[in-house]
């Protein structure tokens, strides 16, 4: 049966607009095309910043990282906000869920209470470090370059500060808000996450947004999200905390996706030119490092004797994440 | 006297929630435009979750109001019962 | 551990202080004053920034669920008006040029509020307006999206869209109007920023560019615009609280920040108001069925509302503006004199412009009764006498700027509405020329920021519009032909009157179709 919707057929005089087609030719662009490329001014702009005088608003060169397009390090998630906000919409639904469950059955009274403790202990006041990586992406949603990389930055501090909401939520369900007063105390004076804090920290006053990008997003997180969201996972549900698991499926779903943004990201700049390559490589390096010594008592505390053993495998998979890259690390 | 004011979009969500505002608040008066409604009053205008839900049958989040919200004029309080809108002269 | 007492559910203002005040904390590692640089330079002093009242309670967790919510809908009308033909439901194409004003003029500054909330979002030392500002901050991010993808429609099928959000903005003469102003409020510090953009747009100015434009674009059949217009709006209403919280919060935390704030929205005001006078010539000229005048508008949401606010703010000590005074005898002008001065400077423009009718101008005089007939209505019917003998009038130069505001320098001196207002400055030597007390008055308070501007009048004659290898001793040079192509413009197609037009002829042929079988 044919349906006759009544539309009048007219050709359409153009598909898209002039950038669009000068970039990818004439033809229907995305939401994602038209929501992102060129939309960040370019060059003229009026009035030097007060606060960095020696620069315009967007500048190329708060960076030393060097692209001759910088559209080219896209987001293959192609996120733009409508698609991004519909996306983690559905998968606040499903954490909405397990956390109604675990409140309305009291699962969490069900958690042994080693499990219980080490949640309490290492996930809790995480949601510290969190919030360091929300303030990092947020510098670089301001001062970075380009819209492609820019907005996905932004996507990203408001993640961290929904993964921070989530770490709050589980110390609630797990001993109220007291525990969220004991990690506190413990961020901010127990042995334990000092090497943490003081590396958190010192993220915090970096000034090239990229070697921001670099630290926070790829090596703090990919570094510590397997360690915390596969490893300790892993050991949660094995040993009957499962009610925990649930509690992250948010974080460990979110790293696997995030990190193949990332990896564009990493890929695309080093490939650009041996400049770029050798000094992603040189930041990687320098920020791996740091970054295992500030999990290192994490670790200890997570996983006791086998500690090393994690670290280990989680940096050979770290390395061979680099290594598929193109860094020479 | 300063008048503060709410406006939303009309649509089938919004329709009991302004029912509510006009039996809640007696003083406001209703101003409808092309694909709005713009409730003023003086001084104050409150919303009451419960007076919504039982317009709707259902239990109503005073956050959802911000789906079809378009302005509001005074100073905002929230919290889980009501919504008000106010100059604290 | 008492388990009963954590499982009593939370209420809304103290699970909102978990989520966000108890996440920061006091740096030891590294001093405040290296990981908040530009906390102090202004001159605003904070001594408690957890005082500050959070109006809006949003976590990500509800964030994420509206704002989708929002999204699906908004995506599902454009969809459908892409699929049936909505553009042939406005009232006369000629109600685009306020669109393509849009789009070319207003979505870009959406963009850059983007970006200079995500600065202030990582600048502020207290949490509780860090987290309001980065929600704006993804919100404008939003607005541009999605007034870009509402307005692509009309780009496949009308003139004038095809430069997008894009180009024009940085490079057109009465778009560096609106740009220069977002320009000014971003390369200040993070608090004049939230005066700027926070107070004194949202609050104070948002409602005259949004509400009565957006009622304007639905009488006019633009559910496109509608749709997007009023979606934004929806985030506006934390948008403006964020904004009025920021001033009360400065004003309350030492009384040395009065009289910073007071200057702040003095300046803003006036630079906003200024901005505003584009959106004054939509509704009193651009839309074909007219919702109010801009005299009724500015009356509603500036006067009285503003009104209301500026009772509120005096106990803190804050006066209104004074150019407020000269905003009273304007407002019975601007319209006029903006829509006069596009009309004949439309071959240097990107939209269509096009003389009232005789049925529009009684219109006018009505909305106007002291104004329009005695000053108005005779330029106008002196323009439609030449366009009726085939001599439409262009001025053959372009306008000069006014250093501050960036618009041409047409509008009058406040008691004399016959003479055109010239202010002049000078610093280190130069003269320097402003269109009224209010920019004179904020040109002499910081001369060495608005020397900076990239006045485009200034540049192309100076030579610095033209496309790469454009080479001008070239014989039949044409300077402005060769800006207008830099400005991506194709003036046959886009710009001049739109009687004669092909938005004006496709319409017309389109809609035959629509509504006829042959």
């Amino acid at each position: 049966m044919q349906i006759d919707l009544r539309t009048v057929s007219i050709k359409p005089l153009r598909n898209t607009f002039d950038h669009l087609a000068e970039r990818f030719g004439d033809k229907p662009a995305s939401r994602y095309q038209e929501g992102s490329y060129n939309i960040q001014q370019e060059s003229i702009f009026h009035y030097r910043p007060s606060w960095d005088a020696d620069r315009v608003l967007f500048d190329k060169k708060r960076t030393q990282i060097q692209m001759k397009d910088w559209y080219a390090l896209k987001d293959p998630r192609q996120f733009y906000y409508g698609a991004y906000t519909i996306t983690r919409a559905r998968q606040q639904d499903a954490a909405e869920s397990s956390f109604d469950m675990i409140e309305e059955r009291g699962l969490a009274d069900l958690i042994p209470a080693e499990q219980k403790q080490i949640a309490l202990d290492v996930l809790v006041p995480m949601r510290h470090a969190e919030w360091g990586g929300n303030m990092g992406n947020s510098y670089i949603s301001a001062y970075g370059y380009g819209t492609v990389i820019t907005q996905a930055c932004l996507y990203h501090a408001m993640d961290h500060l929904g993964v921070a909401q989530y770490l709050t939520r589980i110390g609630l369900v797990l001993g109220g808000p007291e525990a969220l007063d004991t990690a506190k105390a413990a961020w901010m004076d127990a042995a334990l996450w000092q090497p943490m804090r003081q590396h958190v920290e010192n993220l915090l006053v970096l000034e090239d947004w990229f070697e921001i990008f670099v630290a926070q997003n790829f090596v703090l997180e990919g570094l510590s999200y397997p360690m915390f969201y596969d490893y300790l996972d892993g050991d949660f549900s094995a040993n009957g905390a499962t009610a925990i698991s649930m509690m992250t499926r948010f974080m460990a779903e979110w790293a696997g996706e995030t990190g193949k943004w990332i990896d564009a990201q990493i890929k695309v700049a080093a490939a650009e030119s041996p400049e770029n390559k050798a000094v992603i490589s040189e930041w990687v390096q320098r920020y791996r490092g740091l970054t295992l010594a500030a999990l290192a008592p994490l670790a200890q505390r997570s996983f006791g004797d086998k500690a090393d053993e994690v670290i280990a495998e989680v940096t050979a998979e770290f390395n061979a994440r680099c290594a598929k890259l193109g860094l020479a690390v | 006297m300063s008048t503060v004011f709410i406006a939303f979009q009309i649509n089938e969500d919004t329709r009991p929630i302004i029912e509510a505002i006009l039996a809640d608040n007696p003083h406001a008066v209703l101003d409808e435009q092309p694909a709005m409604v713009k409730i003023n009053a003086e001084d104050t205008l409150v919303i009451k979750r419960e007076s919504v839900e039982e317009l709707i049958g259902r239990k109503f989040d005073l956050q959802e109001l911000q789906v079809n919200l378009i302005t509001i004029s005074g100073h905002l309080d929230e919290d889980d019962d009501t919504f008000t809108l106010s100059w604290k002269n | 551990m008492d388990m009963k007492a954590t499982k009593k559910k939370l209420g809304l203002k103290e699970k909102y202080a978990h989520m966000t005040r108890g996440l920061d904390w006091e740096t030891t590692y590294q001093p405040k004053e290296k990981v908040f640089p530009q906390a102090t330079f202004e001159g605003i002093k904070v001594h408690d920034w957890d005082k500050w009242e959070d109006p809006f309670r949003l976590t990500m967790d509800s964030y994420w669920k509206y704002q989708a919510e929002k999204e699906r809908k908004l995506y599902a009308v454009l969809d459908a008006f892409a699929q049936n033909n909505g553009h042939l439901g406005i009232t006369d194409a000629r109600y685009l040029s306020a669109i393509k004003l849009f789009l070319t003029g207003i979505s870009p500054l959406e963009y850059v509020a983007h970006r200079g909330f995500a600065a202030a979002g990582r600048n502020f030392p207290g949490v509780g307006p860090r987290v309001a500002c980065l929600m704006q901050s993804i919100d404008e991010v939003r607005h541009a999206q999605t007034q870009i993808h509402a307005l692509s429609n009309y780009n496949k099928f009308y003139e004038g869209f095809h430069a997008g959000a894009s180009h024009q903005i940085e490079r057109l003469w009465y778009l560096s109007v609106p740009k220069s102003f977002f320009d000014d409020a971003f390369s200040a510090g993070p608090f004049e920023w939230m005066i700027a953009i926070g107070f004194s747009f949202e609050y104070v100015l948002t409602n005259l560019l949004f509400v009565p434009f957006m009622s304007g674009a639905a009488y006019n059949g633009d559910m496109a615009t509608v749709t997007f217009g009023f979606s934004a709006q929806s985030d506006e209403a934390r948008h403006m609280t964020l904004g009025l919280e920021c001033i009360k919060f400065m004003l309350e935390q030492d009384p040395d920040n009065l009289p910073i704030v007071q200057k702040w929205i003095d300046k803003w005001a006036w630079r906003g108001i200024r901005v505003l006078s584009l959106v004054s010539t939509m509704l009193d000229y651009m839309l074909p069925k007219r919702v109010m005048s801009w005299k009724e508008a500015w009356e509603i949401y500036f006067e009285q509302n503003g009104g209301a606010l500026f009772n509120d703010l005096a106990k803190y000590g804050i006066k209104v503006p004074e150019c407020i005074a000269q905003c009273t005898v304007d407002k019975e002008h601007q319209s006029h004199q903006l829509w006069l001065t596009l009309c004949t400077h439309s071959h240097a423009m990107g939209l269509h412009t096009w003389l009232p009718n005789a049925e529009e101008m009684d219109w006018l005089s009505a909305k106007y009764p002291n104004t329009f007939d005695k000053y108005y209505r005779p330029r106008f019917d002196q323009l439609r006498e030449l366009a009726d003998k085939g001599e439409r009038f262009y001025a053959n130069t372009l306008p000069m700027l006014c250093q501050v505001c960036q618009i041409p320098m047409l509008f009058t001196e406040p008691d004399d509405p016959t003479k055109i207002c010239y202010r002049e400055s000078e610093f280190q030597g130069e003269k320097y020329h402003t269109c009224s007390d209010g920019c004179k008055h904020i040109f002499d308070d910081e001369p060495e920021k608005y020397i900076q501007a990239w006045l485009p009048v200034h540049q192309v004659y100076m030579g610095n519009c033209w496309p790469e290898g454009t080479d001008p001793t070239a014989e039949g040079f044409n300077p402005l032909a060769k800006y207008l192509e830099w400005c991506h413009i194709d003036l046959a197609r886009d710009g001049g009157d739109y009687e004669g037009s092909s938005d004006q002829a496709n319409f017309a042929a389109w809609r035959g179709a629509a509504t006829q079988n042959t």
